[in-house]
């Protein structure tokens, strides 16, 4: 016991050691002396919240953290406890009936997760134990195991490759379930490991485990007999992901590193945190004021009591004494069951009902989203899901934007449109269906007006087929599915040049496909790879190959990437290909300024371009960059760094052979929706791992940057100018773009000028993922120059982040989230690399787009176009939040104005916790009477219809910032209920001063003033919803007269009868004989219209700034310009 | 086969209610409904505020305080506590006829009988008949739930037991004789009280039922005296009780004692000097209560009450104002019409 415990120390010692030390297969090894196995976690995944024996505590601890319930538990329990006015099922009843559903829907859930994890834990794998094939559950594999997958297999833990069964000592692998990538990624597996695993002796030296899914650094060292340890170096393409499926290779066996919740998955699993919206936050402060409320009666009145007790005569007076117990008892003790009482008298100010209502309208609120049929796309025969119904309002409050680019404003289809070689453009002149464009087998490339020499067409072509790392999947006429594993980017095309093969290309990136499908069409086919052999078929159908020598892979911050190729004859060269601002210096600048221009000519029409160089490189040249990369690679420190270094020593001095534009289309309108939703207020950045020129020419081409809007650059190429270092550079170029964009424009800050029509100058920020990460990360004053750049983006209409990693997109838009005013944020992306943006902000939307399902699986709303954004935003958000706004508000005033009344009759009935009405009007009046109109209100209600909402996207302005739940108008509707309430209750009182109210001059009791008091209540709370609806369906008009007469029969019914189960037959015929009573109508009569006449009025006095019918909107906006005299806009249109 | 069923679940029913595309009828208020409907509303109110108030005015009111506090009032001598079976005399005078018939009431004034513990203080039960409820009464009676021999008291709790019990005889003085004012009894209490809601267990004699019983300790005689000459207005069925029984809102109230509408009083009280005999038991000195009685006639809307009339009036002359200065803003800022 106390070993382990010293061990568990241990192990937390060597936690906060750098590296870990694994011993493959558990063997000891000579070079270390005393073998001690170390300990690490199991394989055990757990992302279950309960367990069998602590879901009911756990459960209710939680459930009860809810301000709320923990409130209605507390009136409960007082209402047990002490003798109070109204019995406890009152509260109890619908207390337990919320809580018991919510633990049983929570139950559920974590059941499903508990199925979840033991489907992956007891999944039963293979593992080699002394030479022994075993099967085993995958929680038992143990750090050190040497672990057989098999094919469509995914990893269980994380595993550094041994041996695989292909040839090339390499594996494929997806990684569509870790980050959404669905393309093959090729791993390799560490040299001179490849024979006898059974008697393989090594040690791994890794880092401790972290989450960056593509970071790895370790070390093996594999003991020979007798041998010098021969040290491997390992990197990300060595480790085999837990979570990632093994494609196209038969088997692998790999050695354990990480385990459990060790693994880089589960340490990258961020669980779907409860999003809660404005709304909800607004609920709860009103409710604490409310609650202040609540307590101040309750105080008021025991402190009355006590008062009004002391005076000479009325403590005990002689008709009502008190019991022998009460006298007993102590003072103090009395003065607190007091309070309580009161407390639970007026509880029902904060009615359970009201969370009820809130959570059924947002359930069934939802609904409308999922049912609409404008949101419904034919080609994937899918309409709008929506994961989660507690955001809909939050859609009507967005205020920041944060979209991806591929896949989201464009569509991901990727098309070789053009190239251009040695200044020569070539262009497919019709549509690419039509072949005739391309004359295939024969003859030279179609061209516009003239062409290049034929060499450099073969060159420029056979570097298009070589410089990429796409792999050529084989399909042999059996298996069906191809086209559903690459990517949805089938070589259909192949398929009519070489009717024979079904040929399907795998590649990181799309763009990768769509080059070489255009070489293909050119005429240059790439054939696959042979052992480290790429066999290209040339024009002439003569296969050509070249030996690969060293790939030089792409990075973002090189923005290229190189192939080094042996050619048949013997000559070795480079090909590189990449963004024009990162070729460009690299090669002669003759040859640059001829394709400089179609370059620049192609990314402004908003094509993704690329540059095409090479370089013939000597033998001397090559051993030495070979020598260098060889070194590089296997560098256990700083091995990224060295290896750039290498890079971007090897590619220079290259001659620029052509450029080749791909096209990347945009969504449907997705130019209209975008630009609606800056109309709307909202500010939208575009967050994408693409290059900055394709990113900012699918910006102008969506109008998210005008042609007048100044852009802002800081990128690491603004920052490289000044030759000083980047960080001052980055706060000098900060401190001027602050100047320029924060304190120098013209004061109108007015939201609605900003406009695309206001005179205001408009700016443009783009800033790259290196740059962000040198602000994030760098000196310790850094927070300054963040909330300078913060500032400058919130001054921008459009940001423009491009080159982003995933993880930045997120602190991005925390950033934005948490600045100033906490913003509602709203990501939408298609991809698993925005899953985290769309975890991060308020409302995540995922695009049902080409790339998987992860982002739709994370949403919280799921649409199947860009387009149907503008529509949830600016339709359903807007009616949404009107909806449920008006429904808080109308709840704590409908409960002021009930309860408001009973506290005043406590100065008439001596303090004594009388309740005004009867029990059954107490526990009704929330459920019954008042309950079905306003949830027919939030539910139907369209204050403004849907299509004027569409087309004037301004009106979204009206409802930002939370405009209907702030301080003012919560207090003008608590003030409303306050008047009401006097109102109500004086109004009786004033009659009952004589209360002899029938003509046979019997006179009325308690119960009958406050059956007046509640039928005057009753019609005032339900004909102020009725003044407040403006969209009356036969639904409105069933619920509210339905409403009003339910309770009038209700009345009867529960007056009219002697009730065998209850004790007291209260309002035994009060509710007849109030209507045999004229004066009775009168008042009811009076007051209704007096409690509604200052809203008649203000409702006549306040111009409806909107029509509500549907017409055309012309005439709309020329009202709205004379209605707003003050918009201060000189040059308006 | 199984794609077109797919097909055709997947798409959203194309409905009015799910694409929120119900008709709807989205009512205006403008300027044309509006004004004209507060002049209308207006007119109306103060119409029946014009009604209200003459009917009120009309109505004659006589109210006479006998508490005894001042030393000048007869029953000065009744007001202390320690005297028992005191009567005491109002002598008043009417110049005209007090036209009828004329409601007599009884009012007290400081006296809480909204208090919830003293409301609680009954079982229902038991005065709805039922016998087992004679043996034990509720426990929300006590402390008048059983005497200090444990016997139960019948009706039991502090509002049965707190009765009024003053009694009064009114005498028209004609020539010096007094000439006894006949005082009807019945219709004074909720008709559903009297002949629904409360019973008498159906025993007879009455007495029998009462058997082991005590009565309230405050009540002079048992609750089948109440009425010994009318056996339909004793027990709990007694109007006076059931009058008692049904607590008043506030704490300054009246309630209905006796109608006068028999004999040569029913079209009213003549002009004339009266004197009111009161038998005077009820105290209220001790938590500051004050006792009066009150002579009324009533209209359609029942006993006096100017509230209403002026209420009405106001708020009709307001809707009338309004209408007026919306007419004013209308005209002077032209708002743009609604089509």
């Amino acid at each position: 016991m106390l070993r382990r415990r010293l061990n568990r120390l241990f192990g937390r010692d060597e936690r906060r050691v750098d590296s870990r030390t694994i011993y493959v297969g558990h063997r000891p090894c000579p070079a270390t002396d005393a073998f001690i196995p170390p300990k690490f976690c199991d394989n055990r995944i757990v992302s279950s919240k309960y367990t069998v024996w602590n879901f009911l505590p756990k459960n209710l601890f939680e459930q009860f953290r809810r301000i709320a319930n923990f409130y209605f538990l507390i009136i409960f329990l007082v209402q047990v406890i002490v003798d109070t006015p109204t019995s406890p099922v009152t509260s109890g009843l619908p207390l337990f009936f919320v809580i018991t559903v919510t633990a049983i829907k929570q139950g559920y859930e974590d059941w499903l997760r508990h199925k979840a994890d033991n489907e992956v834990n007891k999944y039963l794998v293979t593992v080699l134990e002394d030479g022994r094939r075993a099967r085993k559950e995958s929680e038992k594999i143990k750090v050190g195991d040497v672990v057989e997958v098999v094919e469509d297999e995914t990893f269980p833990c994380d595993l550094i490759l041994l041996q695989s069964s292909r040839e090339d000592e390499t594996c494929f692998v997806t990684t569509a379930s870790l980050d959404g990538e669905s393309n093959h990624k090729t791993h390799y597996t560490v040299p001179d490991t490849e024979k006898g695993l059974e008697s393989l002796s090594a040690t791994v030296e890794c880092e401790q485990p972290q989450p960056d899914l593509y970071k790895f650094v370790g070390r093996m060292h594999i003991y020979k007999n007798d041998q010098e340890p021969a040290v491997r170096s390992l990197g990300p393409e060595n480790l085999l992901l837990k979570g990632a499926t093994l494609k196209n290779t038969q088997k692998i066996y790999g050695v354990a590193v990480y385990s459990g919740m060790e693994t880089k998955m589960a340490l990258n699993y961020q669980g779907k945190s409860q999003k809660r919206s404005v709304v909800e936050k607004s609920i709860n402060a009103f409710l604490l004021v409310y609650l202040c409320i609540l307590v101040s009666k309750a105080l008021v009145c025991t402190t009355l009591k006590y008062v009004w007790q002391s005076q000479p005569g009325q403590e005990e007076p002689w008709y009502n004494q008190k019991t022998q117990k009460e006298k007993d008892a102590n003072l103090y003790l009395n003065m607190f069951t007091d309070f309580l009482s009161f407390m639970v008298l007026f509880n029902f100010i904060i009615p359970v009902s009201m969370y009820v209502t809130v959570e059924m309208q947002k359930f069934l609120g939802s609904f409308f989203i999922s049912w609409d049929k404008d949101f419904f796309d034919p080609e994937i025969q899918e309409g709008a899901l929506v994961n989660t119904s507690d955001l809909n309002e939050e859609l009507g409050q967005v205020e920041y934007v944060f979209t991806d680019k591929t896949g989201t404003l464009t569509q991901n289809s990727m098309e070789f449109i053009e190239c251009c070689i040695d200044g020569f453009q070539y262009k497919n002149r019709d549509s690419s269906t039509e072949l005739d464009g391309f004359c295939v087998t024969d003859g030279p490339v179609s061209m516009l007006q003239q062409k290049a020499g034929r060499e450099e067409e073969e060159l420029f072509l056979r570097a298009l087929c070589l410089c990429h790392t796409v792999q050529v999947k084989e399909s042999t006429g059996q298996e069906d599915g191809v086209g559903d594993q690459v990517d949805g980017v089938l070589g259909l095309d192949g398929e009519m040049v070489h009717p024979a093969e079904l040929r399907g290309f795998i590649a990181s990136s799309p763009d990768e496909v769509a080059l070489v499908k255009g070489a293909m069409k050119y005429g240059f086919t790439f054939l696959g790879m042979e052992s480290k052999n790429m066999r290209v078929m040339n024009r002439d159908k003569d296969v050509e190959t070249y030996e690969l020598l060293h790939v030089l892979n792409f990075d973002p911050v090189r923005r290229r990437m190189s192939v080094i190729v042996r050619s048949k004859c013997g000559d070795i060269m480079l090909f590189c290909k990449g963004a024009d601002s990162s070729i460009f210096p690299r090669v002669r600048q003759e040859e640059v300024d001829r394709i400089r221009m179609h370059v620049e000519r192609n990314a402004t029409e908003g094509y993704r371009t690329l540059c095409v160089a090479y370089k013939l490189l000597s033998s001397e040249e090559y051993a030495q960059a070979d020598a260098g990369l060889r070194e590089a690679r296997l560098a256990l420190d700083d091995r990224e760094a060295k290896l750039m270094a290498v890079y971007n020593q090897v590619e220079t001095g290259m001659s620029l052979i052509g450029a080749t534009a791909v096209e990347d289309r945009l969504q449907e309108e997705a130019a209209e929706t975008m630009e609606a939703l800056q109309r709307a207020g909202m500010k939208v950045w575009v967050l994408t791992g693409d290059k900055m020129e394709t990113a900012k020419s699918t910006c102008y081409a969506c109008r998210l940057f005008q042609r007048g809007t100044e852009l802002l650059e800081l990128t690491v190429r603004t920052l490289e100018d000044g030759g000083r270092r980047r960080e001052e550079r980055l706060h000098e170029v900060l401190l001027d773009y602050h100047k320029r964009s924060v304190q120098d424009p013209p004061p109108v800050k007015t939201r609605v000028t900003r406009s695309w029509t206001s005179a205001k100058q408009d700016y443009g920020f783009i800033i790259d993922g290196a740059t962000l990460s040198l602000l994030f990360n760098s000196s310790p004053d850094s927070s300054h120059y963040k909330s300078l750049f913060l500032q400058i983006c919130q001054n921008c209409t459009t940001v423009l982040c491009c080159r982003m990693a995933p993880l930045q997109k997120a602190q991005i838009v925390n950033m934005v989230k948490n600045s100033k005013g906490s913003p509602i944020t709203l990501s939408i992306g298609d991809g698993a690399n925005d899953v985290s943006m769309i975890l991060e902000a308020h409302i995540g939307i995922g695009i049902k787009g080409k790339e998987g399902r992860q982002a739709v699986r994370n949403s919280d709303y799921a649409i199947p176009k860009l387009k149907h954004l503008k529509k949830l935003l600016l339709g359903h958000g807007h009616l949404y939040y009107v909806r449920i706004a008006h429904l808080v508000q109308y709840f704590f005033y409908k409960n002021l104005c009930f309860i408001l009344p009973q506290f005043l009759y406590q100065f008439f009935c001596g303090s004594s916790q009388q309740p005004l009405y009867d029990a059954a009007y107490l526990t009704m009046y929330n459920i019954c009477f008042t309950s079905m109109p306003i949830l027919a209100y939030s539910l139907l209600e369209q204050h403004i219809c849907m299509e004027v909402l569409m087309s004037n996207a301004t009106l979204y302005r009206d409802v930002a910032k939370n405009a209907m739940l702030r301080w003012s108008p919560f207090l003008y509707w608590t003030l409303l209920g306050v008047y009401q309430g006097l109102l109500f209750f004086f109004g009786v009182r004033f009659l009952f001063s004589n209360p002899a109210l029938q003509d046979n001059g019997q006179v009325f009791g308690n119960w009958s003033y406050g059956t007046i008091v509640f039928t005057v209540l009753v019609f005032t709370v339900t004909l102020k919803l009725a003044m407040d609806t403006r969209h009356w369906t036969w639904i409105n008009h069933f619920v509210i007269w339905g409403s009003l007469a339910f309770y009038m029969f209700f009345s009867f019914f529960w007056g009219g009868i002697i009730w065998p189960f209850l004790r007291q037959q209260r309002l035994y015929f009060v509710f007849a004989n109030m209507l045999r009573s004229v004066s009775a109508w009168l008042v009811i009569i009076l007051l209704v219209l007096l409690s509604l006449l200052p809203e008649i009025l203000l409702l006549v006095l306040r111009k409806p700034r909107w029509p509500h019918s549907r017409q055309p909107s012309e005439d709309r906006l020329l009202q709205t310009s004379r209605s707003l005299p003050s918009r201060p806009c000189p040059t308006s249109t | 086969m199984m794609k077109e069923e797919l097909e055709t679940t997947n798409r959203p029913d194309n409905t009015a209610f799910t694409q929120q595309r119900l008709p709807a009828w989205q009512p205006m208020l403008s300027a044309g409904i509006v004004i004209p409907g507060f002049v209308l509303i207006g007119l109306a109110f103060i119409g029946i505020g014009v009604g209200l108030f003459i009917t009120s005015q009309n109505i004659t009111v006589l109210e006479k305080d006998y508490t005894g506090v001042e030393t000048t009032s007869d029953c000065y001598k009744c007001s202390n506590p320690s005297d028992k079976n005191c009567t005491c005399k109002l002598e008043f005078s009417l110049s005209n006829l007090f036209e009828g018939p004329v409601f007599f009431y009884y009012g007290l004034s400081n006296y809480f009988q909204s208090q919830r513990s003293y409301g609680a203080s009954k079982d229902e039960y038991q005065l709805s008949g039922d016998l087992d409820y004679f043996k034990t009464p509720v426990s929300a009676c006590s402390p008048y739930q059983y005497d200090a021999n444990q016997k139960p008291i019948v009706p039991c709790g502090s509002l049965a037991n707190s009765m009024f019990n003053d009694t009064f005889k009114l005498y028209q003085i004609v020539n010096g004789t007094k000439k006894l004012v006949p005082f009807d009894g019945k219709g004074i209490a909720w008709w559903t009280d009297y002949n629904i809601k409360y019973r008498n267990p159906s025993v007879t004699p009455l007495k029998n039922a009462f058997n082991g019983t005590v009565k309230p300790s405050f009540w002079s005689k048992p609750a089948y005296e109440l009425d010994t000459s009318d056996p339909s207005n004793n027990g709990f069925v007694n109007q006076d009780f059931l009058v008692w029984m049904r607590r008043a809102a506030l704490p300054d109230f009246r309630k209905l004692y006796r109608r006068i509408t028999e004999g040569d009083y029913a079209s009213g009280l003549p002009a004339g000097n009266y004197s009111l005999e009161i038998a005077y038991n009820y105290p209220v000195l001790s938590f500051g209560g004050r006792k009066k009685v009150v002579f009324s006639n009533v209209s359609w809307m029942g006993g006096k009450n100017q509230f209403l009339g002026i209420a009405y009036l106001v708020v009709g002359s307001l809707c009338v104002v309004m209408s007026m200065v919306m007419l004013i803003v209308y005209a002077k800022f032209k708002f743009p019409e609604d089509d």
